[in-house]
């Protein structure tokens, strides 16, 4: 029986699975990157070995470090996560030759998904449909396009190892095919070790649905029902749930029958999942297999919500040869789950990753069926070495509007003061109106662009405005209180006003007047409006106060924080930040003007331009690889490149200039 | 130390026909203020905005750190002298990077910066107050420098401001100019006896003689940027130390200067409890009469001023006109020395031992003036008036604590200079709107003409009585710049703590030195 267990993972699953390890009385062991030294999980186990070096395959992706840290920290047992290794079964089976207990398939199930042609084959063999695909064979475009033509077009170039949207790209024509598969295959080859890539059929508008499925030594296979995860971005999901607001309980039987069945075939072990598209604009509802994923997922706390079962238990008791706890008959599921999962990324800049770190990271008060995965605290910094997910938070309510409702005021009352982070587009997300009538597929992200400018309403930003105003006033007089004798800002002349630019996220400049008339009154003049602004209380609380400000008849309760020249303000209607625009402008640097610069810290891959060479605006510069992703770097306007400042396979950091353009 | 109570009644008819009435005297001074402000004219002013440049308050603003505390001093000079409103420049003290400065800018729009008489006198008085009490001088400068048709008025006093600027610096304060525009003639020198010199590429000119007085003088056809520009001087004559960019660069190189200065306050600083008083301040509005031949109790406005409202009384039995006792406004410690009615023997030999006993202690007093002069009468001369009042103006004059005056009524005859008037160095003289100064009352003044005169011209008397009555009131003081300013009474805590404040930049020192006392 496992006595203690090392998670070759990181960030918030590490700690669920050492949650559930407590629970059952099981040691824990966790494993850390130099980047991740002061996450929480690693001081939440109760011994932790570093693995060194900083990027994935570095540390986690090395099966030597894993289990030599395993013997050190005296595991008997290894859960791989997900991502990394977790679907490696190399590792697998080096785990269990060395006499350690694999928390997870066998390794033989893992190689018969781990390959999405043969995962197709396997499908197709049990009777599940499948979408028609071929392998990107070769180095000839022609035979490429061969093959496409076969599969008819548009068609999506994806990696044949691995998952998570790396190596994937839509080919709408012909003319773009070579490009795609050259890009698929070198992404795949960083993320995966292996450039095969192949090419399927893509369908436009498709829902994610996918069944959980469950099996045990003893040849009992179960699935747990569905979760939609329709809505992605980069083909990575981001908003899960369960139920599908479109399945019916006949086709619920059909797909995950289909399901069992697949896992059947292979005498699958543990939990996994077998994801499907599934088209319901046709007269019949058709699916499709897409992949099986022989780990836990990114969203099994869906399912968890709604079946009352704790999945990680379940896999280790598993692990120990235990069989499953319930029948297929015996599984029932109560209410709606949804998930979303928090990025440190930007959606109004193309969901570029960001990082930094993070000043303050406060969740809402424990509430009955709302559940956090938190990846991040308070002092955390947000690396771009690994992926950018923070954290996961998950409603369960008896009626999905119950739990679109729990979860929005959840994500509106978390304080997040960091890196700009997709909370506010995942609200407007579950704030639309054909999300909430259970239209979205997964092109969702693509046709509901608006939504990638998620603003306040306009009465809550004018508050937070006022507020981040008022607040950075009144910690300038508290850092000095020799004249606060004095009222704030005292004049004795009435024509004095204070004045302040604050900007706002999207950097709009707003100029600020405001002339404290008591400590109760303000006058406050923004872009020209003028606003009587009562204030009902000023408290200091933290790095900011917090302020309950009565703003031309309305009063809201604000909660500011600062850090150097930014504010960040919390309310009930959510979170704003504003950056104190100085007095005094600094004198213009050296950098040519249209120069372009990294969008991200990242290595280079590519370059694609010469000194003194001519380049058209929009021509490509240098490729850059960040978070695994490839940027590509384009020249803004018509210019000649007057000096190249990078080298392919130069680590650069944000904002650095990559070429000089004149 | 005792809670001074109040029986003034906020509510009561006479309360509130004072406020109104000191309402109306506020509102005019108010109104006149806002006049200071765009005294050069919408023409002038829309010019020099499309010049790019800011106006001189605009400047100011952007000097002094944020959410400070800002005083505008003098800012009715010359009311109804004829030079225009404010004078063409601005005085003020405000905080630069944590330390309190002195600030005097000229305002471009008035007649193109050029110095009236009262140009001059309010200049040099912003050097005396920077002086007296070691503020950092900062000159915002801008000048096409004397009004020419004024210049036998101006030429011989204005030297003494290039006399002032060095003594300053010999005296270690440091002095800053930064030169916005052009700085003609004397202007020039105002950057040429600074200690630090900030010009602005394009903008700043500074010469001797401009090109029309250089053609004049030695025949030379002179390129403006050549003969001053900000870079010839940065770069060749080496009057500018620090060359800006624009008028933004360089108010942010001056408050650069000031954060590297080291500057450390002299005094003490604050060291009591600098509590709100317990009655509360906004009552000043109404506690003073609008006729300052009625009696107020001064004790109602000191209560309205100080710490707690705590006042420890000293000799509260003995000359009771003359209210004196020990108190601390925003923390800091000061003696006060208050009129109640007129001044007798005993309420001059009280005073001049509270002033000595302040020097004793190195604590600044407080001078409250309502006062309609010493007492006259046989039987007063007889018994030593004026000895006793010589007794009272030999402490004034060589106490050497710092002196703040603030004239809430009547300030007649010799009253003002045994209470610290302006003749006397205080270091800040404030008044309110219902102030009125003269040598006696109009109505006393023309009563004494009429018997001198036997009844022959009541025309002239009276005339005499309508000239003095208009001479005295508070705006025409200030307009004269025989005070430092007028403010709103509500205002008088924050006004004399910063003043208080200012005062602490330099030490705070008594004497036990006096003239001799006449027995």
């Amino acid at each position: 029986m496992i006595r203690t267990l090392l998670v070759a993972n990181r960030g918030e699953i590490a700690s669920r699975i050492f949650r559930t390890c407590r629970a059952m009385g099981i040691g824990t062991v966790a494993v850390y990157a130099e980047p991740d030294a002061g996450l929480p999980f690693v001081r939440e186990a109760d011994v932790a070995v570093a693995l060194g070096g900083s990027s994935a395959t570095d540390s986690y992706l090395v099966i030597d470090k894993i289990l030599g840290a395993a013997r050190r920290g005296g595991a008997d047992a290894i859960h791989p996560g997900f991502g990394f290794l977790s679907e490696n079964a190399a590792f697998a089976q080096a785990v269990i030759e060395a006499g350690i207990t694999w928390v997870g398939p066998t390794p033989s199930n893992i190689a018969a998904m781990g390959t999405k042609v043969e995962a197709k084959q396997l499908a197709a063999a049990a009777g599940v449909p499948v979408l028609p695909s071929a392998v990107a064979e070769g180095d000839d475009p022609s035979a490429w396009l061969a093959a496409a033509v076969g599969v008819g077009f548009p068609v999506l170039v994806k990696a044949s190892s691995g998952g998570g949207g790396r190596g994937m790209r839509i080919v709408e024509s012909p003319d773009q095919l070579a490009d795609a598969v050259v890009g698929a295959r070198r992404e795949a080859l960083a993320s995966f070790g292996d450039a095969t890539v192949f090419l399927e059929r893509y369908l436009a508008a498709p829902r994610h649905i996918e069944f959980q499925v469950f099996g045990d030594t003893l040849g009992n296979v179960i699935h747990l029902g569905e979760r939609e995860c329709s809505i992605q971005r980069r083909h990575q999901k981001i908003v899960e749930e369960a139920p599908s607001p479109v399945l019916t309980d006949a086709m619920r039987a059909v797909m995950g029958g289909a399901a069992v069945g697949l896992a059947s075939a292979i005498g699958y072990v543990g939990a996994g999942t077998v994801e499907y598209l599934y088209d319901d604009t046709p007269d019949a509802p058709e699916y499709f297999f897409l992949e099986m994923n022989t780990r836990l997922q990114v969203e099994h706390p869906v399912t968890e919500c709604l079946t009352g079962t704790d999945l990680v238990r379940w896999q280790i008791d598993v692990a120990n040869g235990l069989a499953l706890p319930l029948t297929q008959d015996q599984v029932e599921r109560r209410g709606h789950a949804i998930e979303i999962r928090l990025y440190a990324e930007d959606p109004a800049n193309d969901f570029l990753p960001t990082f930094g770190p993070m000043h303050t990271y406060e969740v809402p008060e424990a509430a009955v069926g709302l559940r956090f995965e938190n990846g991040v605290e308070t002092g955390s910094n947000v690396t771009t070495f690994f992926d950018p997910m923070l954290a996961k938070v998950i409603a369960h309510a008896p009626t999905r509007t119950q739990a679109v409702r729990q979860l929005a005021q959840a994500l509106r009352s978390m304080r997040i003061h960091g890196p700009v982070t997709n909370r506010d587009y995942l609200v407007g997300v579950l704030n639309d109106a054909d999300f909430l009538a259970g239209a979205a597929t997964t092109a969702f992200v693509e046709t509901h662009r608006a939504l990638l400018d998620s603003r306040l309403a306009v009465g809550d930003e004018r508050a937070h405005l006022v507020a981040a105003l008022l607040s950075g006033s009144l910690m300038r007089v508290a850092q000095d209180r020799r004249w606060s004798f004095a009222p704030i800002g005292w004049r004795n002349m009435g024509v004095h006003r204070q004045l302040v630019e604050l900007a706002d996220a999207d950097g709009g400049v707003h100029r600020c007047t405001y002339r404290w008339i008591s400590p109760g009154e303000v006058t406050v003049t923004v872009d020209g409006h003028d606003h009587g602004v009562g204030v009902v209380r000023a408290e200091p609380v933290g790095s900011g106060h917090e302020l309950v400000l009565s703003i031309d008849g309305v009063t809201r309760r604000v909660v500011t924080a600062m850090l150097a020249d930014h504010t960040w303000c919390n309310s009930a209607a959510g979170q704003s930040t504003w950056a104190l625009v100085p007095r005094f402008p600094e004198t213009a640097g050296g950098v040519a003007s249209g120069s372009p610069i990294a969008p991200v810290p990242g290595r280079v891959v590519a370059l694609h331009v010469v000194e003194g060479q001519q380049v058209s605006a929009g021509d490509a510069l240098v490729t850059m690889e960040a978070m695994k992703m490839e940027h590509k770097i384009n020249a803004p306007a018509d210019a000649t490149v007057t000096e190249v400042r990078c080298a392919v396979g130069d680590q650069v950091d944000a904002h650095q200039v990559l070429v000089v353009l004149a | 130390m005792a809670v001074l109570p109040t029986r003034l009644d906020a509510r009561s008819a006479e309360f509130r026909a004072n406020a109104a009435a000191m309402q109306v005297l506020l509102d005019e001074v108010i109104a006149q203020q806002h006049q200071a402000t765009i005294a050069g004219g919408e023409r002038y002013i829309e010019r020099h905005r499309e010049r790019d440049k800011m106006l001189v308050r605009e400047r100011l603003e952007l000097l002094v750190d944020r959410d400070t505390p800002l005083l505008e001093l003098h800012a009715l000079a010359a009311w109804g002298t004829g030079d225009p409103v404010g004078a063409g420049n601005v005085n003020a003290v405000g905080i630069i990077n944590g330390v309190e400065c002195f600030v005097n800018g000229t305002d471009m729009t008035v007649k193109g910066g050029a110095s009236n008489p009262s140009t001059v006198t309010k200049s040099l008085r912003g050097m005396e107050i920077a002086l007296a009490n070691r503020l950092p001088y900062i000159s915002l400068t801008e000048s096409a420098g004397a009004d020419l048709p004024r210049q036998a008025e101006i030429f011989v006093p204005g030297g003494a401001s290039f006399k002032q600027l060095t003594r300053m610096s010999a005296a270690g304060i440091p002095t800053i100019s930064i030169v916005f525009g052009p700085s003609t003639a004397g202007g020039a020198y105002n950057p040429g006896m600074s200690d630090y010199v900030v010009m602005i590429k394009d903008r700043s000119k500074v010469f001797l003689g401009g090109p029309p007085l250089v053609k004049m003088a030695i025949d030379e056809d002179a390129d403006e940027e050549e003969l001053g520009g900000a870079e010839m001087h940065a770069r060749v004559s080496g009057l500018a130390d620090y060359l800006a960019v624009d008028e933004l660069d360089a108010l942010r190189i001056g408050r650069d200067i000031v954060g590297h200065l080291n500057w450390r306050k002299r005094g003490p600083g604050p060291t009591m409890p600098a509590d709100a008083p317990v009655h509360d301040p906004a009552e000043l509005l109404g506690a003073a009469p609008a006729d300052v031949r009625k009696p107020i109790d001064v004790r109602e406005i000191i209560a309205r001023i100080v710490d707690g409202s705590r006042f420890e009384e000293f000799k509260g039995a003995y000359g009771t006109q003359l209210v004196t006792g020990w108190a601390s406004l925003c923390g800091f410690p000061i003696g006060i020395i208050a009129n109640n009615g007129i001044l007798f023997s005993e309420e001059s030999q009280k005073g001049s031992q509270f002033i000595q006993l302040c020097n004793r202690i190195d604590t600044p007093i407080l001078f409250i003036q309502n006062i309609t002069g010493f007492m006259v009468g046989t039987r007063y001369e007889q018994g030593g008036i004026i000895k006793d009042g010589a007794k009272l103006i030999n402490a004034v004059s060589n106490s050497t604590v710092p002196h703040l005056t603030l004239m809430v009524g009547a300030s007649y005859g010799a009253g003002n200079y045994g209470m610290s008037g302006k003749a006397y160095d205080p270091r800040f003289i404030f008044t309110w709107p219902n102030h009125r100064i003269a040598v006696m009352g109009p109505k006393q003044l023309a009563g004494v003409m009429n018997i001198i005169t036997k009844g022959r011209d009541p025309e002239a008397v009276a005339a005499l009585e309508a000239q003095v009555e208009a001479e005295s009131t508070a705006l025409f003081a200030t307009g004269r710049m025989w005070d430092d300013g007028i403010i709103d009474p509500r205002d008088t805590r924050t006004v004399l703590g910063l003043a208080l404040s200012a005062v602490h930049t330099n030490e705070v020192k008594g004497t036990s030195s006096f003239g001799v006392f006449r027995m």
